[in-house]
């Protein structure tokens, strides 16, 4: 009985989320920080398989995630909405439904191909070289797009609010948080089954010592494609998801800058540490939130102790102070992340009982 | 077409002595520490903040002085003020996460998340008006047919080989370069030498830190707006430069910022300039396809 | 240890509870605005308007609406520069702040999604600055108080074929920026349209951040242009103006409505004397409410607002004058907004400091531009006035 538990508990989770917001019990606000995390949650922990797991030090994962929503998206207005540009629509509009997470899996079909580009090379380089390899990828991605004026090029491209609303003309549910939510448990189950099986551990050979691993017959290049096209796998799923929360998305959006918050979500949490990945990527989302709620009463109450002239006021522009501050902090007590390489089961025994994590 | 040829390579040299200056300090980082310091980039920003306080400061309190007893005046003042912010970070950052042992990317992310603070903390101080760079020496423009250098120009370029003679010099030829160079090779057995390890490093970031201030001067007398988040970009390019070079290597970094700023100049002027970034990226990937360890890099023998 | 903190707990939670329970009749409007990220100075001064305005409203007592008075609540929201950021943002002010309406956000690249979520939730939603066609199209919960991209362009080529008795231009302008590609592209297609394919003798662009355009300058000089067209930010103007000059060109520039900031002159100096922009309004030789706002901007804060600010002043007023023309608050938010919308939609003309306008059906305003001149003493000098 106990082995149903965890996935009895996040059916309940899922249940009691989409009946909340089906009957506006949670605002809309919510629902997006939920889905949001949702999204980091992916986003981190598929970086978590190259960086972690692997030990590579990969920085272009909006790259992948670029490739993904790209797909998706231009998918999806090809065959269900009518375009300027792509035409009339190939298939009638309540279809959506039904191909919706097909079009998700081939925009992560396609990033997954992107990211086994980037690995070839990585059978040679190694390390920081590695990670140029990837920020120049994410350079390319960017201002191809940028050139390719069909999808919008600068301006973005937009209309996937019409599939939205094409899904819940059939049947009136919060579709985007049903996906995003089946799309978490997903990625993280995949991610749980890869790298504990003994396929897998072939990558944490990698991360020990890739001689090594070699010498005892380890595959490393294919495990190295393996790993790469997983991990951007995903992160094309997560872009399709946030372009469709969105409604619209602009090369801008996928810069090294969010590449940059990948890598601290995965830091943050610990390499190699799939829980602490999660935990991250919702303490970071959370942090990003909730700091706006937090700073205009830092700014009263320190007006109102008079720690401040009336000039000054304290604005939100302190947020992207603050957060590098926690965790340059949080590095500086806990050098190896949250949860360092451990997992929940481990710092909890008591977990092992609901669910197995070899 | 000659003419804006030669021009071009004229831009060229100049955009990439900046790439050079800069990527030479993540080198002589790395090389030392094999630390990716992804806040250099931000430490040149703040470089180029200080230049421009202690210059208006001259301008203001003598305001008779000349501009270049001013230029002679911010120049060891900026590299000094610079280095102090470089040293700074390592002690409070970078030093406790070493001792503890951490695993070198945790030290990288806390390098990135110091240069967020530094640029959102100065955007969040200063507000956000852009400064303007006082002009400190008259402009000299030379003509010669279609062919136009300033004084400026010609000045940066050569500050960036003087710049990297000087470090050729310290990082070769002098002990301290030795033991430098002894640190990066082992880290472990160094210190059983009697080297002191924690001052070697500390002078290390004290050479880097004060070239992006010399960079950060220089550059904002080129192009003298200064905004908070300057220094990210060509942080992230300059990295990618050291990288191409070979990184860990000084002569790596010195032709790797000349490559890319060459690169990126000549695309511009053969190809439709809206496809710099991708075309200017292609080849530096087909560079790094065949040269997987840069273009002075040597390929490390790894034992078990 | 733990009693303290928990000390401290209460302490913030009570300050958190009390803070949305303020006094008296106050109607609340939301600003989704840059003030991190690539342009914090465009949400600097957008909020300094903003604040401005809302401290004459309630310095004298309040809004009127309907006969009573309503104080003013503006809540400013940082959607640090970035697309997602900016539907966090909206979506806070919608469903938590429970605002009658938005203004902002300023860039197209944040106005489109967030316009999409305001449109959805049936909010109304008016942006400043954002020139982007899609921003409004189909939208009719969203307004703009800037003019659009395909009326300012001719608007340049018209005044330059005139002025300059140009045959020949160039275009630089910045990839990554949207509003600088599109202007440049609507620019390019209207100048060949008047004087033939080939006309444009260099269209040439730089990515973001970049500051050295030495190459694209060099390609440009050496085709031998009449003028070059910049439809670029001040920041980046005044490096380019810089370069050129050091390049040898000595021709004229001409550029568009980013140009308009007082930051421009302190950044170029001389070197952009003598050169024309269109923009939405000429802050040199302003008169009547359009000084006075400049006049007190520069006396509060320091420096002379940018056509930003005016142009969010403007639509902060566009916003006041529907919620005076609603009749009455109901206190309903749903059905206030609603109302508002109405109000909005319905107002026949607005007399902004940038100029009067009225909305079409897209939500979009009819309004003139100006050509400035930037004069020897670094002002902004109104040349010409284009109407649609």
């Amino acid at each position: 009985m106990q082995r149903f538990t965890v996935p009895a508990l996040l059916g309940i989770l899922l249940l009691s989320l989409v009946s909340l917001s089906y009957y506006e019990m949670i605002d809309l606000y919510i629902q997006s920080v939920i889905m949001f995390i949702g999204i980091n949650i992916i986003l981190s922990a598929s970086l978590n398989i190259v960086n972690g797991y692997m030990g590579e030090f990969a920085c272009g994962h909006a790259a992948f995630m670029a490739i993904g929503a790209y797909v998706t998206s231009v998918l999806n207005i090809l065959l269900f909405t009518k375009d300027k540009f792509f035409g009339p629509a190939l298939l009638p509009p309540e279809m959506a439904l039904y191909f919706f997470p097909l079009t998700l899996l081939a925009g992560a079909l396609v990033a997954a191909l992107a990211g086994s580009l980037v690995a070839i090379p990585s059978f040679k380089t190694r390390g920081d070289y590695l990670a140029i390899i990837t920020i120049a990828a994410n350079f390319i991605v960017t201002s191809t797009i940028i050139n390719v004026d069909a999808i919008g090029g600068a301006r973005g491209f937009m209309g996937m609010k019409k599939i939205i609303y094409a899904m819940e003309d059939v049947v009136e549910l919060p579709w985007m948080l049903i996906w995003v939510i089946l799309s978490t448990f997903f990625t993280v189950w995949l991610i749980r089954r890869y790298v504990s099986s003994t396929y897998g551990k072939g990558i944490i050979a990698i991360h020990q010592d890739e001689v090594a691993a070699e010498i005892m017959s380890v595959n490393t290049n294919q495990m190295k494609l393996v790993a790469f096209m997983v991990s951007s796998g995903l992160a094309g799923l997560a872009g399709g998801l946030f372009a469709h929360i969105l409604g619209y998305i602009n090369p801008g959006s996928f810069g090294i800058l969010k590449s940059t918050e990948c890598l601290v979500m995965v830091y943050l949490g610990g390499m190699g540490s799939l829980s602490g990945s999660v935990l991250s990527a919702i303490l970071f989302t959370l942090l990003l939130e909730g700091l706006r709620f937090v700073i205009p009463q830092i700014n009263t109450l320190m007006h109102w102790m008079h720690l401040l002239p009336d000039t000054y006021q304290v604005s939100q522009v302190w947020k992207w102070v603050i957060i590098p501050l926690i965790l340059v902090l949080v590095m500086q007590f806990r050098p190896e992340g949250i949860m360092g390489n451990k997992e929940l089961s481990d710092i909890f025994p008591r977990l092992k009982k609901f669910y197995k994590f070899k | 077409m000659f003419d804006s040829i030669i021009q071009n390579i004229f831009n060229g040299l100049q955009w990439g002595s900046f790439y050079s200056l800069i990527a030479l300090g993540y080198t002589l980082v790395y090389g030392v520490l094999t630390l990716i310091n992804f806040a250099h980039g931000d430490i040149f920003m703040v470089g180029a903040y200080i230049a421009f306080f202690v210059a208006t400061f001259f301008l203001k309190a003598a305001s008779g002085l000349p501009g270049w007893v001013v230029l002679t005046l911010t120049l060891p003042l900026t590299m000094i003020l610079t280095a102090c912010v470089g040293v700074t970070l390592e002690r409070i950052a970078y030093r406790p996460l070493r001792r503890k042992g951490a695993n070198r990317l945790y030290v990288v992310i806390t390098a990135l998340m110091c240069g967020l603070i530094l640029e959102n903390g100065n955007l969040a101080l200063l507000g956000a008006s852009r400064k303007s760079f006082p002009e400190l020496v008259d402009k000299v423009i030379y003509t010669t047919g279609a062919v136009s250098m300033t004084n400026l120009k010609i000045a940066v370029i050569l500050s960036a080989i003087l710049v990297f003679c000087l470090l050729q010099f310290i990082v070769t030829r002098t002990k301290i370069g030795m033991a430098m160079r002894a640190i990066s090779y082992d880290k472990f057995a160094v210190p059983l030498m009697g080297i002191p390890i924690d001052t070697i490093i500390v002078f290390t970031f004290i050479l880097g830190s004060s070239m992006a201030g010399l960079a950060g001067l220089l550059y904002s007398m080129s192009y003298p707006i200064l905004d908070p988040y300057m220094g990210a970009l060509i942080g992230w390019k300059a990295f990618i430069a050291a990288v191409v070079g070979g990184i860990g290597d000084i002569r790596g970094a010195f032709f790797g910022g000349f490559l890319l700023g060459f690169v990126e100049i000549l695309v511009v002027a053969f190809f439709p300039s809206t496809f710099r970034d991708l075309i200017a990226f292609s080849i530096l990937l087909l560079i790094l396809v065949y040269k997987p360890t840069g273009l002075f890099g040597i390929a490390k023998t790894t034992k078990i | 240890m733990k009693r303290t903190l928990s000390c401290v707990g209460v302490c913030l939670l009570a300050v958190l509870m009390c803070s949305p329970c303020a006094w008296g009749k106050t109607i609340k409007i939301g600003f989704n605005i840059p003030l991190t990220g690539d342009i914090p100075k465009v949400g600097e001064e957008s909020k300094f308007a903003a604040e401005m305005l809302r401290e004459d409203i309630n310095g004298a007592g309040g809004l009127e609406i309907g006969g009573e008075k309503y104080t003013l609540e503006f809540i400013y929201e940082d959607n640090e520069s970035k697309a997602e950021s900016a539907v966090s943002a909206a979506l806070k002010l919608i469903e938590r702040d429970q605002v009658l309406a938005i203004v902002g956000p300023n860039s197209s690249k944040q106005a489109v999604p967030g316009g999409q979520v305001c449109d959805d939730n049936r909010t109304p939603m008016i942006s400043p600055w954002s020139t982007n066609p899609d921003t409004t199209k189909d939208r009719p919960w969203v307004f703009r108080a800037a003019f659009l991209d395909p009326f300012q362009g001719p608007v340049a080529v018209d005044f330059a074929m005139k002025k300059f008795n140009a045959k020949k231009s160039a275009v630089l302008f910045a990839l990554a920026n949207d509003y600088s590609k599109g202007l440049a592209e609507i620019f390019k297609a209207d100048f060949e349209k008047k004087n033939g394919t080939g006309s444009v003798v260099a269209f040439e662009s730089y990515g973001d951040k970049d500051q050295d355009f030495s190459a694209q300058l060099t390609k440009i000089v050496a085709a031998k242009p009449d003028f070059i067209f910049l439809p670029n930010n001040y920041n980046e103007v005044a490096l380019i103006v810089k370069q050129a000059h050091d390049l040898g060109w000595k021709g004229p520039f001409m550029g568009a409505d980013a140009w308009g900031n007082s930051e421009l002159m302190t950044l170029c100096g001389d070197d952009c004397i003598g050169h024309y922009f269109s923009t939405h309004y000429a802050a040199a030789g302003a008169t009547g409410a359009t000084q006075e706002f400049i006049e007190r901007y520069q006396k509060k804060y320091g420096y002379e607002p940018a056509d930003v600010a005016a142009l969010t002043w403007d639509a902060t007023r566009i916003v006041l004058k529907g919620l005076q023309g609603m009749g009455k608050v109901t206190g309903k938010v749903r059905k206030d907004r609603k109302n508002l919308r109405e109000a909005i939609a319905g107002i026949a003309e607005v007399d902004g400091i940038t100029g009067k306008m009225k909305f079409d059906e897209q939500g979009d305003p009819i309004k003139c531009a100006v050509v400035v001149r930037i004069s020897e003493k670094g002002e902004f000098v109104f040349t010409e006035s284009v109407c649609p």
